[in-house]
């Protein structure tokens, strides 16, 4: 079990993570197509805060014990005992917004589009985690624990 | 005053690829790019473009294309478009026109007029990955002769030696100061000299007192006539010091950092008040003639007990072998030449453009002179100012250069696009701006992995071509013009770099 790191002094403020990371959460996968052309506009699950000069990203902490997982009214959402990962079912969501609520990272966003939530999946299924490997300043850092 | 200028750069952005992520507008310092929320699109005020890159080199679709807009006005060969653009700018301010970087106009490189020599059939070439290849060199003072005595248990040297720095291969990185560039830039040319053994000029604005013991092993600290930052402790903590009597980019000008880059670090390591203009005077105001320098040559010698080679830096001028010869025989124990190319922070664009002469030329005439009078061994000579790859470096070192310090080319390695406006602190790749979230965008990490990359590679391709001559040993070939042959030069030119022409 790890999570993305952020390293705060070299985060350039650029906000690649998240078209990336919206991009590794698209149909298509392909930059271009995935925002011009698919019919629900791609979005991040890595949000970059800003106070300028101060910048990082940031996403779901992937808590030990996840006060979103608790609040989750339909068992959505379900720490994995295996990988230790948070992780969402979207069919089960009801959209109460209750771990939205409750997550003390602001790391719940919600989809407006579907009235879902969406969250950092560490890019289950893909061969890279996106927001850590298109980070032209390797801001980010993905750590096992 | 209403601007008559045209705009530098154009900027095409592929309205079948953006995807409006705004990232451009975020990377340009200069506000270049904009995004309006009503019509979802993005906008560009090319006026302030300098055409430094950043934004289409972080575009996530390439969706940005910035390029000269050339050929405004009527050709003409002697009105050039820049002429008339400087013009209008000083009709509009009255002022000098600033600049950066190094001098781009089309003077004769004569690295590139230079070929060098291989070995076949009569003598052996040799493979360095096979074989020893000897890089390291030796910077200072060498004795006139050496007296061994035999004694019972082998050998002893007689003979007094002087101090000299070991480093493992002849590139070092140029003077670049604290408050020109910025910590993170400063701090990476540190990191990188202590990686590779080598050594990492600070320029004229000090060591900050924290990385005095980790990275002092590895600097050149100056002393310039500002003597920003200097005192014992800055001294003894280096390897070497060297008198910065002046600058291939600006030779005969001081130096200027507005105190608006001067903040608490820089004002700290520089020891000034903060936002205080930080001005080194033209002259060093104790030097005015080579008895004056060997004062002060002496004088830092006495304060770092003699342990230390002393380099004194100049400009490369008309008569530069005769000051070369002077700065020996005043007690230099190595001679820095930089030439008309090496950059700048700041310099005003008809100097940086008109006064000096190149490197290749100074550095040949430099080594000439020091041989007939018999004192070439006193000193060692490092050259600098546009040695942009391991080529030009091994030409040097045929011409007789000792060391070679990269810097331009070291700054192109961290990110540098050599956009020229290093004077208005708002460097696009963070490197000479002090905004804190400019600076950023380096990340010391991975700048001292690529400056350490460059000088591996070039130091690997310095190996392969001395091999390829036969040579096993770079102190073979210091000053071995035997191995230069010129190309389309005229016979003068031929004379004053003291080699033959090809084929001769
Ligand atoms: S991609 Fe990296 S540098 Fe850019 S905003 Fe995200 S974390 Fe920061
Ligand atoms: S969503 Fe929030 S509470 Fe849930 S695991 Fe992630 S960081 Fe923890
Ligand atoms: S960075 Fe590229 S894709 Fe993003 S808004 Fe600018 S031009 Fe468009
Ligand atoms: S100044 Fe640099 S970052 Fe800004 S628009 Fe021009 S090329 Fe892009």
């Amino acid at each position: 079990m790890g999570k993305v790191v952020v390293k705060p002094e070299v985060c350039i403020g650029c906000h690649l993570c998240e078209v990336w990371c919206a991009v590794a959460h698209s149909k298509s996968k392909n930059i271009i197509k995935a925002f011009l052309y698919e019919d629900t506009k791609p979005l991040p699950r890595v949000i970059v805060e800003e106070n300028l000069p101060v910048t990082f990203a940031w996403q779901c902490r992937h808590c030990q014990e996840p006060d979103c997982v608790t609040a989750c009214i339909s068992g959505a959402l379900t720490k994995n005992p295996v990988s230790g990962h948070v992780e969402h079912d979207s069919s089960k969501c009801v959209g109460c917004y209750s771990c939205v609520l409750t997550c003390p990272y602001g790391s719940i966003l919600i989809n407006e589009q579907k009235r879902e939530i969406i969250k950092c999946d560490l890019c289950a299924g893909l061969e890279t985690r996106y927001c850590v490997s298109h980070c032209p300043n390797e801001a980010l850092i993905y750590v096992e624990d | 005053m209403y601007s008559f200028q045209l705009p530098e750069f154009i900027i095409d952005r592929a309205a079948d690829r953006c995807i409006r992520c705004r990232v451009c507008e975020r990377q340009c310092a200069n506000k270049v790019h904009s995004y309006d929320a009503e019509l979802d699109r993005m906008f560009s005020g090319e006026k302030d473009c300098v055409g430094c890159q950043r934004c289409v080199v972080l575009c996530p679709t390439l969706a940005l294309n910035v390029r000269p807009r050339t050929s405004d006005y009527r050709p003409n060969a002697s009105w050039t478009r820049d002429k008339m653009q400087n013009l209008k700018k000083q009709a509009q301010t009255g002022g000098v026109i600033l600049t950066g970087s190094g001098n781009d106009k089309p003077y004769r490189i004569y690295w590139d007029h230079l070929v060098l020599n291989a070995s076949q059939v009569t003598n052996p070439s040799i493979d360095p990955l096979r074989e020893p290849m000897e890089l390291k060199t030796y910077l200072g003072r060498k004795p006139d002769s050496v007296k061994i005595t035999r004694c019972a248990d082998g050998f002893e040297v007689e003979t007094e030696s002087f101090p000299n720095v070991a480093i493992p291969t002849p590139l070092v990185f140029s003077a670049m100061s604290y408050g020109a560039i910025s910590y993170p830039a400063y701090l990476s040319l540190a990191a990188a000299a202590k990686e590779l053994g080598t050594l990492f000029n600070t320029g004229e604005g000090g060591l900050p007192e924290h990385m005095r013991r980790e990275y002092g092993g590895n600097a050149i600290v100056q002393c310039a006539s500002g003597r920003f930052g200097v005192d014992a402790d800055y001294l003894n903590n280096a390897q070497i010091i060297e008198i910065k009597i002046g600058q291939g980019a600006k030779p005969g000008i001081g130096g200027h950092l507005p105190g608006e880059k001067v903040l608490a670090n820089i004002s700290e390591t520089r020891m000034i008040p903060i936002g205080t203009d930080a001005l080194s005077p033209a002259p060093q105001h104790d030097i005015y003639s080579i008895e004056d320098l060997s004062m002060l040559i002496y004088a830092l010698k006495e304060a770092s007990n003699y342990e230390k080679p002393v380099s004194v830096k100049i400009a490369a001028v008309h008569n530069v072998a005769a000051i070369a010869s002077g700065i020996v025989r005043a007690g230099a124990d190595i001679v820095a030449i930089d030439g008309f190319r090496g950059g700048t922070g700041a310099a005003p664009q008809t100097t940086r453009d008109n006064v000096g002469i190149p490197l290749e030329l100074a550095l040949a005439a430099v080594d000439k002179r020091l041989r007939e009078e018999g004192i070439r061994n006193k000193c060692s000579i490092m050259v600098a100012g546009g040695i942009r790859c391991s080529a030009d470096a091994i030409k040097a070192i045929a011409l007789g250069a000792d060391g070679v310090y990269v810097g331009t080319a070291a700054l192109i390695a961290m990110g540098c696009t050599l956009c020229q406006k290093c004077y208005t602190g708002k460097c696009n790749w963070g490197i000479t701006t002090q905004d804190p979230f400019l600076i950023k965008r380096l990340n010391p990490e991975l700048t001292t992995q690529r400056l350490v990359n460059l000088m591996q590679a070039w130091s690997h391709e310095i190996q392969e071509m001395l091999g390829g001559m036969g040579i096993n040993a770079i102190e073979s070939l210091r000053g071995n013009r035997d191995h230069l042959r010129g190309i389309g030069l005229e016979d003068w030119e031929l004379n004053v770099l003291g080699v033959k022409g090809a084929g001769e």
